[in-house]
């Protein structure tokens, strides 16, 4: 028996929790069978058949690699659903779903609960009702706070862990890519944190607590800004209004928000911001493992005016993740090798073929920066209507430096602080 | 800063700030972090006492003091309402606050994210991530906690959410 549904802290079971899972599907239930090979025939018995079209178009090479990719999706609420559902359609091979809490009745209109659900995990509920939708996606779910040293632990753990597929690829990890589709920033922090240690690519989504506006944002650490390099950004109005991003989220400026109030709420919900947010991030999440397209550095949405911005972020080099300065280092040194393989694709590529021109109109307003946009942003200026979301901290001096003792030499006894509280707690 | 009130602002002023930007992962860095949050604790608690405002109960529950528990209280029309208190120390510390947690109050209004967690103020992370690594779980308290409880407890008092203790059905006697 588990101790409670989705418990991690019996990891061992983990395995034998997905087959009691699975096995709680409803029997009845039309099932479609597991598909060994994703071939291209287009007949009614083969799910994958228009998936395996882009391969015949042209847009994607070999679809089928999808099969070999393992995704984490770390999550709290709102994007999961529709998140997950994308992917497990797209045929993904193994999924690993973060969560941290059980479904409440009031979770029944927007996740995926069906009513019978209540009462399991989320991502036990979601597990159960993805494996109907695609028996080919291996599962594992998780429920448990990352923020805690435990649960981080965890975390580590099953990203480190490695599957028979992806073993021995040089990673630190046994994922490709992290999703996360978390809603507060503590949690945003810890998957960076994560992030930064592993060296793992990730894709980040918010959508912002007045559900009119979301982004996502594609984070290599070393190569791009981590979520600690720069405070979030958020439209200045809003700010003012006391509505936040705790994301690096966007919106345009020029719309009026009076509307808008935060009275006695502390986040609104709009199924269908998240419905759009979940669609570019998974559109981008495949592009990124399938290799076709470009994975924007950011990109904003702000439904109240059809925006997008995207722009660029480099790292912070006084960034205070230390994790985050490794990776920075490394990055640099790695810079020759990268050059002379950068030089050596554009000169194969120099061949022509016969290319699709880019941008032949604007027709979904994407805003596109430039080469001087972007040195622009270096400098700390924002596109027009983003302000940061948090200040910078103030110039600290360290304490704890390596080799400073001064701080280090409080001998105090932890033991005695402690009894002092407990004496003041008791009077 | 002209969010919070004056006895806000000038008890945020006494409270000793700390130095040692360490988290729960970080060994003996973060034990020295331990001892700076008990000093500022200290003199917290201390200096509410002496002005007649003690409002709260705070001690680690585990060996490495990345988990607190204890309770706080606050006065009404001349009442006082008590609640349990609980919080983590999330493995970003100091970066990231601890997530104030008052689980008897879960549900019980909008001003709170699941699990008891309660909303803070546009204002604190802002406060929070500019001062970074000083402030500590007694800044957290006296920023976060503190206006939450003089803002929330009325109104749940008021609309009869929060019963006082005195009104509550005695359980046990009343079923004989
Ligand atoms: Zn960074």
């Amino acid at each position: 028996m588990l101790c409670a549904p989705g418990c991690l802290f019996c990891s061992a079971k983990i395995e034998e929790h997905i087959v009691q899972v699975m096995s709680t599907v409803k029997a009845g239930t039309s099932r479609r069978s597991k598909v060994k090979d994703m071939s291209a025939e287009v007949v009614d018995s083969n799910p994958y058949s228009r998936l395996m079209a882009l391969q015949r178009m042209g847009i994607v090479e070999n679809y089928e690699k999808i099969r070999d990719f393992s995704v984490s999706i770390v999550v709290s609420k709102g994007v999961q659903s529709a998140i997950t559902d994308i992917l497990t359609k797209g045929g993904r091979s193994r999924l690993h779903i973060w969560d941290v809490d059980t479904g409440l009745l009031g979770n029944v209109s927007h996740h995926f609960f069906h009513r019978e659900q209540v009462g399991m995990t989320k991502t036990d509920a979601a597990v159960q009702t993805l494996s109907d939708i695609n028996p080919d996606v291996i599962l594992e779910s998780y429920s448990l706070n990352i923020t805690t040293v435990k649960g981080f632990e965890v975390f580590m753990e099953s990203l480190r862990r490695r599957n028979s597929k992806n073993d021995g690829n040089g990673r630190n990890t046994g994922v490709d890519l992290v999703l996360s589709c978390v809603d507060n920033y503590e949690a945003r922090m810890v998957v960076n944190q994560a992030c930064n240690e592993l060296n793992q690519t990730w894709i980040e989504s918010g959508v912002s607590e007045d559900a009119v506006s979301g982004h996502i944002q594609l984070l290599i650490p070393g190569e791009r800004a981590c979520f600690a390099c720069a405070p979030p950004l958020v439209e200045a109005e809003l700010a003012l209004r006391g509505l936040r991003h705790y994301v690096f989220g966007v919106v345009a400026s020029g719309v009026d928000e009076r509307t808008l109030k935060r009275e006695g709420v502390c986040a609104a919900s709009l199924p269908t911001t998240m419905g759009v947010i979940a669609g570019l991030l998974v559109q981008n999440a495949l592009k990124f493992l399938l290799k076709f397209g470009e994975v924007s550095p950011y990109l904003g949405y702000n439904s109240l005016k059809d925006y997008f911005p995207t722009m660029e972020m480099k790292p912070n080099p006084q960034c205070v993740n230390s994790a985050c300065l490794e990776r920075q280092k490394e990055y640099l040194l790695e810079k020759p090798a990268r050059d002379a393989l950068a030089k050596a694709k554009i000169e194969a590529e120099a061949s022509p073929k016969n290319e699709i021109p880019l941008h032949t109109d604007n027709e979904w307003h994407i805003s596109v920066l430039d080469d001087s946009d972007i040195s622009a942003l270096l400098s700390d200026e924002l596109p027009k209507g983003l302000t940061r979301e948090l200040p910078c901290a103030d110039e600290h001096q360290e304490a704890a430096m390596l080799g400073d003792t001064s701080v280090l030499a409080d001998d105090t006894d932890l033991e005695e602080l402690q009894r002092q509280l407990d004496a003041l707690n008791a009077s | 800063m002209e969010e919070w009130d004056s006895s806000t602002k000038s008890a945020l002023t006494q409270i000793p700030l700390l130095s040692i930007r360490a988290g729960p992962r970080d060994g003996a860095a973060w034990t020295q972090r331990l001892k700076e949050e008990y000093r500022a604790l200290i003199a917290y608690t201390t200096m509410n006492k002496s002005n007649d405002n003690d409002w709260f109960r705070i001690s680690a529950a585990n060996p490495d003091g990345t988990r607190w528990t204890g309770s706080c209280w606050y006065v009404h029309n001349l009442r006082r309402y008590d609640f349990l208190l609980q919080f983590d120390i999330p493995v970003t510390y100091p970066a990231t606050s601890p997530e104030i947690e008052l689980p008897q109050l879960d549900g019980k209004t909008h001003k709170m994210y699941r699990g008891g967690k309660i909303c803070l103020t546009v204002h604190f992370k802002p406060l929070w991530a500019k001062n970074s690594p000083r402030f500590g779980i007694a800044h957290a308290l006296c920023l976060g906690l503190a206006p939450w409880l003089a803002a929330e407890v009325p109104i749940l008092v008021d609309s009869g959410m929060v019963k006082h203790k005195d009104e509550e059905a005695p359980s046990a006697e009343s079923c004989a």
